[in-house]
């Protein structure tokens, strides 16, 4: 094989830095399962954080590298949820981490049928339609009550050991480990399958669908396979949270649940996969130091904040933590100079 | 010497538009051809029709012999039917290096890889660079897209459909709204297309055209006003009554 010219040396590092890790971001899953330590009585609002995490995620995967725009995610994160505890309920599969698998593919078969109806149509179109499913999904596990247990929700679920090993005990400690690896395992998945020639047809869907079609992507297919995975990212998230609370209630369809989650991404940025984590941390203690202290009206500080955060703009925030991410850069020691 | 594109009485009627009116033209394997035509004439339209963007109402479309009519826009570039457009469309959070890797990926077929990190095949990394250096994209590889300058992106433009190793290239006025000192390099881009790529541009600027073409297509209002050789077609007093808005009967 010949010696690559210069110019292919710098394209070969060029490509890959998008796959190479930041040294912030080592820090961030070395403090995420450091908590497991340093905070074991917030254990119960770090599982919160962890599913939510992996729920934002997942829209992140089809809003923030695909450019579907969803109000309806909510519908496989509850189909997730109430697979998860129909499978333990009956014992059908009462291994946790299969189960959740399972949970996840029964989202995944939903996000695959539902994909198609997302192809038509632009951003409006997606809305309403992402919308309807949730909403068509939640009555349906209102009317078949015998099944879901209606308004009720689904009692009586009772959680074998994860592995067979660690049970779900009452302070939440396993139940968040078992979220917090979950959550870095479909991260590190998440990552690779971004950083692959996939991913990267779907950031240029998503800028350009015109232009992506006349490079010969084949737009509608990688679209369905995205939507399919994030449904299953939701699914497991569903799942972990039905998992965790040996529950599950109508609840988890709700619009309210779509449109937090679209809040999550908001705050956290879209398109870097940390922004439905760092969101999820940030919405859920916000929620939590606000419900505290103003017990009532806690809906109306976070509707301040939100607004506030638009007026300022993304834009302005990040400019904000230019210095930090300039010097990060530079205590970067594998960036080679420039 | 072989057909590498041929139109048959193509049609496209937009209700009660005539936008394509029985369009039949054969361009050889290898030629430099320019479509020109007034505004309105039904060259974007024409160039939808041969890329796939629309479906004509009749007639055929034969690439290299093969019949696309029916085919979807990414299997004819597949086949080797390559555009480009006259507003830049760009991937602009991309760089040009991912923009580039990706039109190559897909055309080795695997852009649909997911589970292999890109940029770890060799080869394709090569072909990436060498079209970087042929299109002088070497120094801004890694920098956004949206914030290249005009004249670079224009590159990109070019740089892009190339990548996507065309048999027929069709080029929608590739140096529409350069600034001067940057319209060489596109014209010498242009004039360096590989021999073998049939080229077909579609441009208003007749320095460009008479320079760069030997057969030219007039197209007016829809339907095929004449064609021939670039001097002949120069030469046509009814050409250059078209472009001058002159009544023919005057």
């Amino acid at each position: 094989m010949t010696e690559p010219t210069p110019t292919a040396k710098l394209a070969t590092q060029g490509i890959l830095a998008r796959a190479r890790w930041h040294p912030l971001e080592f820090v961030f899953w070395i403090v995420a399962f450091g908590s497991i330590w340093f905070a074991p009585n917030k254990h119960l609002i770090l599982t919160e954080i962890a599913w939510l995490a992996l729920f934002a995620l997942s829209l992140d995967l089809i809003l923030g590298y695909a450019g579907i725009l969803s109000l309806g995610h909510a519908a496989f994160f509850g189909v997730g949820s109430y697979a998860a505890a129909l499978l333990a309920k009956h014992g059908i599969v009462t291994e946790p981490v299969l189960a959740l698998f399972c949970a996840g593919l029964v989202a995944a078969v939903l996000g695959f049928a539902t994909s198609f109806l997302m192809l038509r149509g632009a951003d409006l179109t997606r809305l309403m339609v992402s919308l309807g499913v949730a909403l068509v999904l939640r009555e349906l596990a209102n009317q078949f009550g015998w099944l879901t247990g209606g308004a009720d929700g689904l009692q009586g679920v009772t959680m074998e050991p994860i592995l067979g090993l660690f049970r779900f005990d009452m302070f939440g400690h396993n139940g968040y480990v078992y979220c917090l690896v979950v959550l870095f395992v479909l991260f590190l998945a998440a990552r690779r399958l971004m950083a692959s020639p996939f991913g990267l047809s779907l950031l240029a869907i998503k800028g350009n669908p015109l232009r992506a079609r006349a490079i010969g992507i084949g737009v509608d297919m990688r679209l369905v396979a995205i939507y399919t995975i994030g449904g299953f990212y939701a699914g497991v998230a569903g799942g972990l949270l039905a998992q965790t609370t040996a529950f599950s209630s109508l609840d988890v369809f709700s619009f309210d649940r779509s449109a937090d989650l679209l809040l999550v991404l908001i705050i956290g940025g879209t398109g870097y996969l940390y922004g439905g984590i760092i969101g999820a941390v940030i919405f859920k203690i916000m929620q939590d130091y606000l419900a505290l202290w103003s017990p009532q009206y806690w809906p109306f500080w976070i509707g301040l904040v939100l607004v506030v955060m638009v007026l300022v703009g993304r834009d302005r925030m990040t400019r904000w933590s230019e210095p930090l991410r300039a010097l990060v850069n530079r205590l970067d020691w594998r960036r080679t100079p420039s | 010497m072989t057909v590498a594109l041929e139109t048959s009485h193509l049609v496209k009627k937009f209700g009660g538009l005539t936008a394509t009116n029985d369009v039949s033209i054969s361009i050889k394997a290898g030629a430099r051809h320019a479509l020109i035509g007034p505004n309105g004439a039904g060259k974007t339209t024409l160039i939808n029709l041969l890329t796939g963007m629309l479906k004509p109402t009749s007639g055929r479309v034969m690439l290299g012999g093969i019949d696309i009519t029916n085919m979807s826009p990414q299997k004819r570039v597949r086949l080797g039917m390559v555009r480009t457009f006259q507003i830049n469309q760009l991937f602009g959070d991309l760089t040009p290096l991912e923009t580039i890797g990706l039109a190559i990926s897909e055309q080795h077929g695997d852009g649909a890889d997911f589970w292999r990190v890109a940029g770890t095949k060799a080869g394709v990394n090569q072909d990436i660079a060498d079209i970087l250096d042929r299109f002088r994209l070497a120094d801004v590889m890694n920098t956004k897209t949206s914030i290249l300058p005009y004249g670079k992106q224009r590159l990109l433009e070019i740089a892009v459909a190339i990548a996507c190793k065309p048999k027929v290239l069709l080029l929608d006025e590739p140096a529409a709204g350069v600034p001067d000192d940057e319209r060489h390099e596109i014209l010498t881009s242009i004039a360096a297309l590989p021999k073998d790529v049939t080229v077909v541009l579609i441009e208003h600027d007749m320095d460009i055209v008479f320079s760069f073409s030997e057969t030219i297509s007039v197209l007016v209002n829809g339907g095929l006003f004449t064609e021939g050789p670039a001097a002949e077609v120069a030469r046509d007093p009814r050409v250059k009554a078209v472009y001058l808005g002159e009544s023919l009967d005057a």
